[in-house]
């Protein structure tokens, strides 16, 4: 079976992001850079459906050139191949992005074969659309379900279907797809593995496509400006450690009524 | 005219009516660009649902319509069918603003409309203002941690509500919304998206509405190190929630997590204990009305942002805070 897992190269922020003096982007010189969380349990899906069912998995990303290196962790974790589709770096709207990753999935399956399953992070890190994944499903004419949580990537799908939940707070929604599919995962997925050293080194040779994005140009959603929002201003009381710490914690939860 | 797609819920007096973030997307709708050509409510009808009832709540949130829209397929909920069946009442309303809270079915669904339509939708919407055709809105990224102003420039505007971005309030003096069947025709293939069937999964407290959190990171070390912290939250009613550190070194499973990949908590009280309170885990715990944090390193994050701060190492100041309580 072939799957494809679209990625998204964004920076790893600490307590604070901070954005450029134009406000225009996310000052990222100082940050370093990772996929989205829930791309990272994709990844982890897509390599573990082939190493229990065979076949070939491919990672993709749309980005600049800088995002080659998520596409190179991709392949350490155990990802067969990796496909830059690049763009200028700027911030590309959901339905622009969608556009260019439609074109390039069906140049890939020109090329290599359908794929059965097309895996999206449920939402990126960063910009937090929550759409693309369905924009680009709906344009190949193929199922999605987002949020999933729990794959049964088990011997269903040689039967042409896959089986997946998604959580509900207290209960569990089950859906059959039929293949080919998409879905747009969350974090939770799995526990996504530390690449080997065996893997890193394969992932520094690895041969990683590179072509143009297709491009339609801007979409009805712009950005005007990225702003942090206000702080939150709390003075600190510093309680004690020690006894009379827990005198006061005791005293702090008796006047917030969580004790009576 | 402006569209609300809506979701019901059952109240524990089991009286059928909209869910909050419903209530609140239909209060933000009231005052958007366009609202004087009317309002309408749009619910799925899955058979069980009290049409009548809940188009009675939305007509006191506003809906001066409801649309129920009907079809065999919607006894079982399907994004593409739900997603298909919007972008009817779309047409049919002929309607120029589509909204939905931006809850995992209202975002799903708004964005299936959105790829149906090849329009653009804009997700986490908090504000809109409006001087002409094009709209600019303050949305949401990175989970709350970074506001971006955004344009909008379409025919039909689509957007999602973050949810509590605004407060649900009804109309003083609301009137009895007129209630409009309608039957939509779908494409029966698109039944493969439809659930095939629920599991009830978990009958314990649920993280999100928990009234006190007792959180656990880095600083806990181990597995065996969230048996402390599971006693004080047993002790106050409350339920543990743990960072992305906890889960990526399998000290508690992913349901657990509190972040913006996890869980958004949003107790009285959040005790955090060994957590550094890095973007990623702070995005799903800001709307904690009261912090406390343990941690012996006084610069960290999370430390800045308690209300309330212990200087001190969690594996002792936990179980002398749990002996304390016991002994009162």
């Amino acid at each position: 079976m072939r799957i494809l897992v679209c990625v998204k190269r964004v920076p790893i922020p600490g307590a604070r992001i901070p954005v450029t003096a134009d406000g225009m982007a996310v000052d990222d010189a100082l940050l370093g850079h990772t996929m989205s969380p829930h791309e990272e349990c994709a990844v982890e899906g897509a390599v573990q459906l082939v190493e229990a069912h065979g076949g070939e998995s491919v990672v993709l990303t749309l980005g600049s050139a800088d995002a080659d290196e998520q596409l190179r962790y991709a392949v350490s974790m155990g990802v067969d191949k990796g496909v830059l589709v690049e763009t200028d770096g700027g911030d590309w709207d959901p339905q622009r992005t969608a556009t260019a990753l439609v074109a390039a999935i069906r140049t890939l399956e020109d090329e290599g074969g359908p794929f059965d399953l097309v895996l999206f992070g449920n939402e990126s890190a960063d910009a937090g659309g929550f759409q693309v994944g369905i924009r680009v499903a709906t344009a190949l004419g193929r199922p999605i379900v987002q949020g999933i949580k729990d794959v049964e990537f088990g011997g269903e799908v040689a039967d042409g279907s896959v089986r997946v939940q998604r959580p509900t707070g207290s209960a569990s929604e089950r859906y059959e797809l039929p293949l080919p599919a998409c879905l747009g995962v969350r974090e939770g997925l799995n526990l996504p593995r530390y690449p080997t050293m065996r893997g890193r080194l394969q992932a520094r040779r690895a041969e990683v496509a590179s072509t143009a994005a297709h491009d339609v140009g801007p979409g009805g959603q712009s950005l005007l400006a990225l702003q942090s929002p206000p702080e939150q201003v709390s003075t600190t009381e510093i309680v004690g450690a020690g006894p009379e710490g827990v005198d006061r914690v005791i005293e702090v939860l008796t006047e917030l009524k969580v004790l009576s | 005219m402006i569209l609300v797609l809506c979701e019901a819920t059952t109240t524990e007096e089991g009286d059928e009516v909209l869910a909050v973030p419903s209530r609140q997307a239909l209060t933000l709708a009231r005052d958007l660009p366009g609202a004087s050509a009317g309002v309408a409510a749009v619910v799925v009808d899955d058979g069980e649902v009290d049409v009548d009832e809940v188009a009675e709540d939305a007509g006191r949130y506003g809906a001066e319509l409801v649309y129920s829209l009907e079809h065999d397929l919607f006894a079982r909920y399907g994004p593409e069918t739900w997603g298909a069946a919007l972008v009817a009442a779309i047409s049919e309303a002929g309607a120029t603003v589509v909204v939905a809270a931006g809850t995992d079915r209202g975002g799903e669904v708004l964005a299936h409309a959105a790829a149906r339509l090849d329009l653009p939708l804009v997700a986490n919407v908090t504000e809109v203002r409006s001087d002409g055709e094009a709209w600019d809105l303050e949305r949401v990224r990175w989970g709350g941690s970074l506001l971006e102003s955004a344009r909008l420039e379409s025919d039909c505007k689509l957007v999602s509500m973050l949810p509590h971005a605004v407060d649900a309030v009804a109309l003083d003096e609301p009137e009895e919304p007129e209630l409009v069947e309608f039957e939509v025709e779908l494409d029966e293939s698109l039944a493969r998206s439809c659930v095939v069937d629920e599991v009830v999964t978990s009958t314990g407290m649920s993280l999100a509405t928990a009234p006190v959190v007792v959180g656990g990171g880095r600083g806990v070390g181990s597995a065996e190190g969230f048996a402390q912290l599971e006693q004080l939250a047993r002790l106050l009613g409350g339920a543990v929630g743990c960072s992305r550190v906890a889960t990526n070194n399998g000290w508690r499973p992913h349901r657990d997590q509190v972040g913006q990949t996890g869980t958004a908590i949003a107790p009285t009280v959040y005790i955090a204990c060994g957590i550094s309170g890095a973007i990623q885990h702070w995005s799903g715990a800001r709307s904690a009305k009261h912090v406390l944090a343990i941690n012996t390193d006084p610069e960290a994050n999370m430390v800045q942002k308690a209300n309330w701060a212990v200087i001190g190492d969690l594996h002792q100041f936990v179980p002398a805070l749990v002996e304390a309580i016991r002994a009162r």
